[in-house]
């Protein structure tokens, strides 16, 4: 097909995404048929957008990310998606994502470590502004030096903006959490930006076995009028309403209303984990819930503390596993529960920093009796063998005095 | 909207603020106003915080009564002075990051398209030189470069003014400011060559010494944007306190700056001059019937 050709549709083509039926989203996440396929975590993406209903799609390419948004491209030109470009850079995308949710159509971008460094600001402000809408995170090491590889620091610059945040482990959660991401995010009493990360490579370039709906059925479209705060369509009276006006009146706003709307946002987050409850069911998933040593972590270090559990359960020894998978609500009640009895916890993460082990000491401190252990953790594209893991929990039952 | 959107419900007509029923009653909603009727509708911005003389305030003040859709229009800002204003209108405004302008408007206007593709969605964007020309510079550009169908306004001081009195790129060369204690160094940027290479479908460079013509430059510009392409107007309104323009003299160095560096100067894509020349005269054919 030539350039000019694939620019034209014939007058009688019909948007494929016209053809597919609306669906009540419990019955797609809970009774609906699946079929299981053998595909790669950005081809997962791919199919969860195609049933998600997407007004917009807003691209920018970088690694490991292009090729989720280059599936969309091709999602728009089959008519899935209505309408989709290629921005000038991440804030030009971030800050257009941030205008068409307030238009009040459901919007989509995706990106990477550097990428969602540089839209910070326009990412950062999303809540703020109340913009239901949803960015996959394909999580890559933050220059410099230049790397393309998985590393999720870059989680830790979105914990405390307000934004919701789910972490996937494989290429099924990537599926899941990505259409509920969009479902929760629009709830009236959510109205708030969701990111779903995933770790780059590990999960976006291999394969793993994903459970689809049938592509025939899609979530029911965002209701712009179902918000909030009102959508930015001028379809409401013009009572100097304008939703970001209230605390941007002028340069002397009131520092109580600036305050009020920041707890409305982050209360927001936490009203949001009865949504993700009805789709991905509990935000915790407890593995051997009476053992007394726990790893617990979220991402593709799941998978191998995953491994690592059994292995050990093979040898006779009963180690516990949780994995979270929203740290945007951070599921706090649900980890002291689980936690309560248990003696040490290992943090293994694919980052320098520890944020998920800082986020869990912060959040356990004087609830549980714990040890809580921050590691072994990898990262600059460093992959987290189960040797590690165990290595890790041989070394601390030693220290302990334990028998290994 | 629609003027029965904004029309009180019977038997809440005398709750509502008599500022709301002033609005209703006489406002610019389902009408068009002219300049020469100033006084005698009820403006869609009347209060504002600038600084007492600001060129840029009349300028605003008028844009408003240009707006050929009011009741579908949504106005689009950056810091800067102008906003200031612009956030006190009866026109939804968003109020993003600085320099987001562009961008926001972009995703903002194609979102509208879909939601309403049959009901035309005005987007406006009015922001400081420094907002577009600087911080800007790269959603402005590319936002021309895609044919974004919205109207950029640019509210040329020639001067950071909401943050102190710094230099921008359209300062003019050698000017004195702060972050420039030689003289600013390069020559002021050339926004209308660029909206030119960007090919905005419209250009219009103006001062606000004719009211009149303020109010047909705008008014033709979002016309345009929203049947044509982008369309830019780059407004010269003088910043009297960090130029030191006395407020009595306001007006006259609008017109002394007209005459030695900004006259008015319009220009515009073949296809939008048969589309602007066929609906004016489609215009004033109605108003004469």
């Amino acid at each position: 097909m030539s350039d000019t050709q694939a620019a034209q549709k014939k007058e009688e083509w019909v948007p494929a995404g016209d053809l597919q039926e609306v669906k009540d989203p419990e019955w797609l996440f809970n009774e609906a048929p699946r079929e299981q396929i053998f595909i790669t975590g950005s081809e997962a993406a791919r199919e969860a957008i195609r049933r998600s209903n997407v007004d917009i799609a807003i691209s920018y390419p970088i690694t490991p990310q292009s090729e989720t948004m280059q599936q969309c491209g091709y999602l728009y030109d089959e008519g899935y998606i209505k309408e989709y470009y290629r921005g000038e850079e991440e804030i030009g995308v971030m800050s257009a994502l941030g205008g068409s949710s307030r238009a009040g159509v459901r919007s989509l971008t995706a990106t990477s470590g550097p990428g969602l460094m540089r839209g910070m600001e326009a990412i950062s402000s999303w809540p703020g502004a109340r913009t239901p809408l949803v960015l996959l995170n394909m999580c890559r090491v933050i220059n410099t030096p230049l790397a393309i590889q998985p590393d999720n620091i870059e989680i830790s610059f979105l914990l405390n903006t307000g934004i919701l945040h789910a972490h996937a482990e494989n290429q099924q959660d990537f599926y899941d959490y990505s259409i509920a991401a969009f479902l929760v995010s629009e709830e009236v009493d959510v109205t708030l930006p969701a990111v779903v990360s995933v770790d780059g490579f590990f999960v976006t370039h291999a394969r793993g076995n994903v459970k689809l709906w049938d592509e025939k059925y899609k979530i029911p479209p965002r209701d712009g009028w179902r918000s909030a705060v009102p959508a930015m369509d001028n379809e409401n009276p013009p009572a100097r309403i304008s939703r970001d006006a209230p605390i941007q009146k002028s340069n002397f706003i009131s520092y109580h209303m600036h305050a009020s709307w920041q707890q409305e946002v982050f209360a927001a987050v936490e009203r949001s984990a009865k949504y993700w409850r009805k789709y991905i069911g509990d935000l915790i998933e407890v593995v051997n819930p009476d053992a007394e040593e726990f790893f617990v972590t979220s991402g593709s270090a799941v998978s191998q503390a995953r491994e690592a559990v059994r292995q050990e359960g093979e040898k006779g020894r009963n180690v516990g596993l949780i994995k979270v998978k929203t740290t945007r609500p951070w599921p706090k009640l649900e980890l002291i529960a689980a936690l309560k009895n248990c003696k040490r916890i290992l943090v293994p993460e694919f980052n320098q920093a520890g944020w998920f082990h800082k986020e869990l000491c912060s959040t356990m401190y004087g609830h549980i009796n714990a040890e809580i252990i921050g590691g072994p953790r990898v990262y600059g594209g460093m992959t987290m063998p189960t040797e590690m893991l165990l290595e890790w929990l041989a070394d601390t039952r030693k220290k302990a005095g334990e028998k290994i | 909207m629609s003027f029965e959107t904004i029309r009180p419900s019977p038997g809440y007509e005398d709750i509502l603020p008599i500022e709301y029923q002033d609005l209703i009653k006489h406002g610019q909603y389902g009408r068009d106003v002219k300049v020469t009727e100033m006084g005698k509708f009820k403006e869609l911005i009347e209060e504002h915080p600038m600084c007492a003389g600001c060129a840029m305030t009349l300028f605003i003040r008028l844009t408003m009564i240009a707006l050929p859709n009011p009741e579908h229009t949504i106005n689009v800002g950056t810091a800067g002075c102008g906003r200031l204003a612009i956030s006190q209108a009866n026109i939804p405004f968003i109020y993003g990051n600085y320099g987001d302008t562009n961008s926001v408007a972009s995703g903002l206007k194609r979102g509208l398209e879909i939601r309403f593709p049959n009901t035309p969605k005005d987007v406006v964007v009015m922001a400081g030189d420094g907002g577009l020309i600087d911080i800007g510079f790269q959603g402005l550009m590319h936002s021309w470069f895609r044919k974004e169908r919205f109207t950029t306004i640019m509210l040329d001081n020639e001067v950071y003014g909401n943050t102190g009195g710094q230099e921008s790129g359209m300062t003019m060369q050698g000017k004195v400011l702060k972050m420039a204690p030689r003289g600013k160094i390069t020559e002021k940027i050339d926004a209308l060559g660029l909206a030119r290479v960007a090919g905005c479908a419209y250009i219009a460079r103006i001062a606000p010494t004719n009211p009149a013509r303020v109010v047909r430059t705008v008014r033709r510009a979002i016309l345009i944007a929203r049947e044509i392409g982008p369309t830019y107007i780059q407004a010269y309104t003088s910043c009297n306190i960090e130029y030191a323009i006395p407020t009595p003299e306001v007006m006259q160095d609008a017109f002394d700056v007209e005459k030695e560096r900004y006259g008015f100067h319009e220009e515009m894509t073949d296809e939008a001059k048969e589309y602007i020349t066929r609906i004016e005269k489609e215009a004033k054919q109605k108003s004469k019937a």
